[in-house]
């Protein structure tokens, strides 16, 4: 018994040695970076872990200002939540069709729809097609681009939900009289709400944070999202670590809180999709 | 009840068409332009036959590195994040002080734009003035410092080693809700029998987890296939094209205007991830045919 409580105490040191070192890890570059967006010029050749010797607060608005932040923040916000409001509306409703109709037409467009989880972009001929279709370098472009990019996934993680809404739900509604949309919009998608709100925040989060479709499909930087207006930053000012720091803060920031807020839907339903098994 | 009355075709068109438009058309249509010599110098196209797939797998070209380094890729993020992912949650799961903090934290990083994670990391790996050689210097390791992303030898290493930082919280994340899920009763049952904590993990956690692990697996092997940013903040492909992955290289055969090859490497991955996704797919949608 001695034995056995002695190698517990090591297991839980272990453990704990273990999980600060992790935390550290993940949690030491971005302190860095929080330190360095408060520093003068001079003080930051690069990220470094000492103090400001002075803290200066005038980094972020002189990185609104010189980054034209404003501009792609609000772009941003726009791609993102545009993006975001056109997946769900339509995946949400695919999914709800896919589950309540299960013939074999139906469950074969169900698996084209969910295989896009997989299927790489050609971006050679993608850019024919927005050639083509007069959508590059627009922002109804950039929004549709993201739409296609999450509707897969959206449309497989709110798919497992509907199967969970029983079908007598749907016939007591018909036979009170309602049209197929009024049971789909009075009743079916109220009760879809945290599998609604698990992939609108997952798609906003992958919309804010995308990088490559505005870097092939917007050319003018009046249009550019946050992502690209910092990676031009970063090009201008490479030695100005303060600054690009405060520029980190503020693209992150969005997302950060998003987050925070959202945790519970962000971890919790997308893992039961994961581990029904 | 008239299911095709109450559940209409139409409410799945608005999906289906846009994904189909601006996903599925462009890489079938980048299969038929695999054949031409497809360029931005010159306004006639022409067959060519298979003549861009053999430039491709021909041993002298580059274009096949930038195939093998994806795959490399891939294989060693998904091994890490695998690993360490395991190894965290399984730390993490049970009673242990400030667990909700540390899988908070250790999840942060893939909620962050991996751009600009990728740019933060070429500060912290610059040789000269970088934090991490600072640090090492400083606790009196200088033998460990290297030239993380400059030293060709082990650039793409650097490479991945932030990615495993950036993603190994997610996967721990859901491995964890994985173990939650295993009924308690096994691990009694397992303790009333004697087995040690090595053989709980081995012969309970484990094989109950193997949905889950595929699940991960899946998930890591498509993102590792499809990476760009970071690769494209960190290094560009570079030093050389020691780096180059097959998107960072199609980017770079874009701008060249080389459309046929670029279309040919994209198709070769294509086609690979229909052969291969068919089965990932059903992975991820399993009980669904169970039903």
């Amino acid at each position: 018994m001695v034995y056995s409580s002695k190698n517990k105490t090591l297991q839980v040191v272990l453990k704990n040695l273990l999980a600060w070192c992790a935390s550290l890890t993940v949690l030491l570059p971005m302190i860095l970076v929080v330190l360095n967006a408060f520093k003068s010029n001079g003080e930051t050749m690069a990220l470094s872990m000492t103090l400001p010797k002075q803290w200066i607060f005038t980094n972020f608005s002189t990185v609104i200002e010189k980054g034209k932040l404003m501009r792609s923040f609000l772009n941003s916000l726009f791609y993102a939540g545009g993006g975001m409001v056109i997946t769900i509306m339509f995946a949400s409703m695919a999914a709800y069709v896919f589950s309540r109709r299960r013939t074999k037409a139906f469950s074969r467009l169900y698996m084209f729809v969910v295989l896009g989880m997989v299927i790489p972009i050609n971006y050679v001929t993608l850019t024919k097609t927005m050639q083509i279709t007069h959508l590059n370098n627009t922002a109804l472009g950039i929004i549709l681009l993201y739409v296609a990019m999450q509707t897969p996934f959206s449309v497989f993680l709110i798919y497992g939900f509907v199967s969970k809404i029983p079908v007598d739900l749907d016939e007591a509604a018909v036979l009170d009289g309602c049209t197929p949309w009024q049971l789909y919009i009075k009743v079916i998608f109220p009760m879809l709400k945290s599998a609604v709100v698990t992939s609108a925040v997952l798609c906003f989060l992958n919309n804010w944070n995308e990088f490559m479709m505005p870097l092939y499909f917007l050319h003018s930087s009046e249009k550019w999202p946050m992502t690209l207006a910092i990676y031009n930053f970063f090009g201008q000012f490479e030695l100005n670590w303060n600054l690009i720091s405060a520029d980190v803060i503020l693209t992150c920031a969005p997302v950060l809180i998003m987050y925070l807020a959202c945790q519970k839907y962000i971890v919790g339903n997308q893992t039961a999709g994961a581990v029904k098994g | 009840m008239n299911k095709a009355k109450i559940y209409p075709w139409y409410f799945a068109v608005g999906s289906v068409l846009i994904y189909t438009l601006l996903s599925v058309i462009p890489g079938i249509m980048g299969i038929c332009y695999s054949f031409t010599d497809w360029s931005a110098y010159s306004k006639e196209l022409n067959f060519v036959g298979f003549k861009n797939f053999l430039e491709v797998f021909s041993s002298n070209g580059q274009y096949l590195t930038y195939i093998t380094n994806t795959l490399l890729f891939t294989f060693v993020t998904v091994i890490m994040k695998t690993g360490l992912g395991l190894l965290f949650a399984v730390a993490l799961s049970r009673d242990i002080k400030g667990k909700n903090f540390h899988r908070a934290v250790l999840y942060l990083p893939s909620v962050l734009p991996i751009l600009v994670t990728g740019l933060t990391f070429t500060s912290i790996l610059n040789p000269k003035i970088g934090f991490l050689n600072t640090f090492l210097r400083a606790v009196g390791l200088e033998a460990l410092t290297q030239k993380w992303l400059v030293d060709p030898k082990i650039a793409f290493f650097s490479v991945m080693g932030v990615d495993i930082w950036r993603g190994v919280g997610y996967i721990m994340t859901l491995l964890i809700a994985g173990i939650l899920a295993i009924p308690n009763i096994y691990y009694e049952a397992a303790a009333i029998d004697g087995a040690n904590a090595w053989q709980r993990f081995r012969f309970v956690t484990l094989p109950m987890l193997r949905q889950t692990l595929a699940v991960t697996i899946v998930l890591n092997v498509i993102y590792g296939l499809k990476i760009f940013d970071m690769v494209y903040a960190l290094t560009n492909g570079g030093p050389g094209h020691r780096t180059e992955v097959l998107y960072t290289g199609v980017f770079k055969m874009m701008s060249k205007g080389l459309y046929a090859e670029g279309t040919t490497i994209s198709s070769v991955l294509f086609i690979f991830m229909i052969f291969l996704g068919y089965f990932m797919v059903k992975v991820l949608t399993k009980d669904e045919v169970v039903e």
